[in-house]
């Protein structure tokens, strides 16, 4: 690992102006920091450490109703806290899916956004990689690529981004709140991660100094909690990153479709919001065929980066088998294995 | 630069400088206070060989800069048994024959703490497998595992009803 300087800020502002710095980068838990800097992968000058920051780790509700979670909450806290899994249970799914319990224990709200893609030639130092290295070139392209992006990828990069709980907070208009060099902002989730085009190099908009200070659920949100869930693919039961998942959320009223949420994880360089399959949703009965033609519309436009194109059948049916779940009703409890097409107590029902 | 910092471990405090911010925590109990029951499997979070408590819950040593946890309250498989009485989680192993070439035992075992602690699993068995999923055995002593962290659990349970009775 490359030797680096270690500052610890005693505020926002100074952490803001620490990591401005060319060079520079924030430490959080650094569950995927320091794997990337063992690999040399990531190669810091500084790290800047907030996890001593104030104010960064609570969970409250807002008066009109928005939840925001601190950047600083764990993956576990914030899965475990009751009242969050009553009012967003495929939020807590996910973040119950992903990783182990030690890696969930210590890994960050902000930190989960902030992953970089587990492409195995971005990790890898001697493979050629426009993400690492820009201009470099892509070995993906002609590599080992089943697991890589099937939705907005480009010649130059058709890695995936790996969050789970990314997948379900896209489809809920989570809000991202920015602190940066020019004060507090905030933009959708939706608006954070870059699709790769001829710069790869660039996961998200955020510019140097940028720290994720919160993330928020609007109102909206927990008007989905009746039926909602996150599915999940992956090469083993648990402990795996997605192949292809997907976050539904129905809001259903008098027998019908009010209004339908649906994102799609392990297909893109960014969680994939389906607005064109919510707007089919829209309005109709909680069918089958309703949901194949979500299913249909979501993938509208997929095509494989190599050889891939099993993932957007695989997808279809992801969908189609989590809507069906959604409009069966959230179970009481999290499955055993959450998000698990296996799960034993998921009400498991074949698209 | 130097960095000074001070940790809990097993119930002693121990104060360290720093000459280097890149030691992990589990590079700091083998490295300089020569606690080797914590195991450095894959040293990338894969295995959880080096699973540790820190404040009460269970984390990747390997993925964590000691540097960051200034303060912190740390407990290792060391710090377990109380003389020779081992702790019920310990026994169970043994009973249980959780382990076989016991590489992964302390982190199992150390995981198992955690897990319990954290009470979302309760007897279920399948829950038990998914929450211990980020402890690798390579022998494959998963049955055993699972029998013991039951049995464990369930001992801990009758100690607390014990105490608070």
């Amino acid at each position: 690992m490359k030797q680096f300087d270690y500052v610890r800020p005693a505020t926002i502002t100074e952490a803001v102006a620490a990591a401005a710095q060319p060079g520079a980068v924030f430490l959080a838990a650094g569950t995927n920091l320091l794997d990337l800097m063992k690999g040399g992968v990531s190669r810091p000058d500084r790290l800047v450490d907030v996890t001593h920051l104030d104010g960064l780790d609570g969970i409250e509700t807002l008066a009109d109703g928005s939840l925001r979670i601190g950047a600083l909450v764990s993956n576990a806290d914030l899965a475990h806290d009751a009242e969050f899994a009553r009012s967003y249970p495929a939020v807590a799914e996910a973040l119950l899916s992903g990783a182990s319990a030690q890696l969930r224990n210590a890994a960050t709200v902000g930190g989960n956004l902030l992953q970089r893609t587990r492409c195995a030639y971005f990790y890898d130092t001697a493979s050629r990689c426009n993400k690492r290295t820009p201009g470099s070139g892509c070995d993906a392209r002609e590599g080992e690529n089943r697991s890589h992006a099937v939705l907005g990828w480009s010649e130059s990069c058709i890695a995936t981004h790996p969050s789970d709980f990314c997948v379900p907070l896209v489809a809920l208009d989570a809000i991202v709140e920015i602190e940066g060099r020019g004060g507090r902002r905030e933009i959708a989730l939706d608006e954070l991660h870059r699709l790769p085009g001829d710069a790869p190099e660039r996961d998200t908009v955020l510019e140097p100094g940028d720290l994720i200070v919160a993330v928020r659920l609007p109102p909206a949100a927990r008007g989905f909690a009746a039926h909602a869930r996150y599915l999940k693919v992956r090469e083993r039961t648990s402990y795996a990153f997605a192949v292809v998942s997907a976050a539904s959320a129905l809001r259903i009223e008098n027998g019908r479709i009010a209004e339908a949420r649906l994102g799609l994880g392990g297909v893109a360089a960014k969680p994939w919001r389906a607005r064109a399959a919510e707007d089919a949703l829209k309005g109709v009965a909680p069918t089958a065929d309703a949901f194949q033609e979500a299913a249909r519309r979501a993938l509208e436009g997929a095509k494989p980066s190599g050889d891939n194109a099993f993932k957007i059948e695989l997808a279809r049916r992801i969908v189609v088998r989590a809507l069906t779940l959604a409009a069966a009703g959230t179970p009481a409890r999290i499955p055993a294995l959450p998000a698990s097409p296996f799960a034993s107590t998921s009400g498991a029902i074949h698209a | 630069m130097n960095h000074s910092i001070s940790l809990t471990v097993n119930g002693a405090r121990r104060d360290f400088v720093l000459d280097d911010p890149r030691v992990t925590l589990l590079d700091l109990l083998r490295e300089r206070l020569h606690l080797t029951g914590t195991k450095k499997g894959c040293d990338r979070g894969q295995c959880g060989a080096c699973t540790i408590l820190v404040d009460g819950k269970r984390i990747n040593s390997c993925l964590a800069l000691a540097i960051s946890h200034d303060g912190a309250d740390i407990l290792t498989i060391e710090g377990l048994a109380r003389g020779d009485q081992l702790h019920p989680v310990q026994a169970a192993f043994i009973a249980h024959d959780g382990f076989q070439c016991g590489f992964c035992t302390p982190g199992q075992i150390m995981s198992a703490i955690g897990m319990i602690k954290e009470a979302q699993a309760g007897n279920d068995p399948e829950r038990i497998r998914e929450c211990m999923s980020g402890n690798l055995c390579r022998c494959g002593a998963y049955v055993g595992i699972v029998d013991a962290v039951l049995d464990a659990q369930g001992r801990m349970d009758e100690t607390n009803q014990r105490r608070s009775a």
